[in-house]
């Protein structure tokens, strides 16, 4: 199943909020995980498997360092679930 | 039947470590939990703090080391190939007859040796088995490295298992995944510092993300599958002691198995580190030491780390 942008983008708001305790209003597209929502590697770990379970995907480790603002984790996503 | 343990008498404080890996007290707190380490000074040795450790498990259990059927130590950080350390530990013990090895299971060899204890004991092969879980990590952590130079530390604690008329010792969900063996790995080899352009001591090297991921998502199932094997649910238990990884992977755990609140769960990492072999029986002693757990209490315990090798089992609290 296809997901939008705007989908994957309001499913991670509700990761991270959960996760992280990030107000999720702050959470955009260019923000940095860590530099500007001050979610950490290991947080980032939690936030990726949640990602897996709600959107049906696999989210390999490389992949997971390669993820540095919210927009590089809603594209992959989105392209791993089309 | 008892447990003793030996904490190295020097206490490391973040504060004196951070300078080495450009960090600082909060950021390390925030990522392990850990706000002071024991690490061993010259004269506590492997074998010297294993036999503290012992001494003071076998006089809890009031037997002799004569009586011993059988010593057993866990470790990665004894710094001789060959003998073993369990032979020396023996020995110090004044028990230089009994039958003695090392296991190499990391992080889980404390919780192997209880199973391989367990079945020694039951079979008859022994009566009694001194189990040591031990590290010196000191010596093998790089103080350079942002990985683990904050989070290895040293220590030592014994148990002795020995016959009961009411088994208290669950069945050990145990296994590996050694596909995964570069997560935790020391380098170089022995061998390979004969070579003069050695790329230097060997220090073990983590890859955090892999093993902090592995160890919530599949060690929470591992556990749960302990206590079912043990035919329990989680609001039987009193105590959860989980190998002192990092504070992050026993808050996540714990959520992820839903503990109820009422169970007492093992937070030693944050004045001990982790301490691999050594850190269950260590964060057991600390549990007694609070008054958080009592003799005949249930406790679930789980180790887990290089290999990536892991084994939990439900036990009763000696």
């Amino acid at each position: 199943m296809a997901l939008t942008q705007n989908e994957v983008l309001a499913g991670i708001r509700e990761i991270v909020e959960e996760v992280a305790g990030v107000d999720p209003a702050t959470i955009e597209m260019g923000k940095s995980f860590t530099d500007d929502l001050d979610v950490d590697s290991l947080s980032m770990v939690e936030v990726v498997v949640a990602a897996e379970e709600r959107f049906g995907i696999k989210i390999p480790d490389d992949e997971v360092t390669k993820m540095a603002t919210v927009g590089d984790a809603v594209n992959f996503i989105v392209s791993a679930a089309s | 039947m008892s447990v003793g343990a030996y904490r190295p008498r020097r206490s490391v404080l973040n504060s004196e470590i951070v300078e080495a890996i450009d960090s600082s007290d909060e950021w390390i707190k925030e990522r392990s939990g850990i706000h002071s380490r024991r690490i061993a000074g010259e004269d506590e040795s492997v074998v010297s703090m294993s036999v503290a450790a012992a001494k003071s498990a076998l006089e809890r259990a009031g037997i002799s080391a004569e009586q011993l059927g059988a010593v057993i130590c866990a470790t990665i950080t004894y710094p001789f190939q060959t003998p073993s350390a369990a032979t020396d530990i023996a020995l110090q013990l004044g028990a230089p007859k009994v039958p003695a090895f090392d296991i190499s299971a990391a992080c889980a060899g404390f919780c192997y040796g209880v199973g391989i204890a367990s079945d020694l004991v039951r079979a008859g092969t022994a009566e009694y088995v001194l189990l040591v879980g031990v590290e010196k990590l000191s010596d093998f952590t790089d103080p350079t490295d942002r990985g683990t130079a904050f989070i290895f530390a040293d220590g030592a604690g014994a148990v002795i298992i020995g016959p009961s008329d009411t088994p208290g010792i669950g069945p050990m969900i145990w296994g590996s995944d050694a596909t995964a063996r570069e997560a935790i790995m020391m380098e170089p080899s022995w061998v390979d510092l004969r070579d003069p352009d050695s790329i230097g001591w060997p220090d073990i090297k983590m890859q955090g993300q892999t093993v902090f991921r592995w160890a919530v998502y599949q060690m929470a199932p591992v556990a749960l599958e302990a206590l079912a094997a043990a035919g329990i649910t989680a609001d039987q238990l009193d105590a959860f002691i989980p190998h002192q990884a990092n504070e992050r992977i026993i808050d996540a755990m714990a959520k992820a198995m839903h503990l109820p609140e009422s169970v007492a769960i093992a937070r030693d990492i944050r004045t001990s580190g982790n301490t691999s072999a050594a850190s269950i029986p260590l964060a057991m002693d600390a549990l007694y030491q609070e008054g958080a757990i009592k003799s005949g209490d249930t406790a679930l315990l789980i180790g887990f780390g290089a290999g990536l090798v892991y084994a939990a089992q439900v036990v009763q609290l000696p």
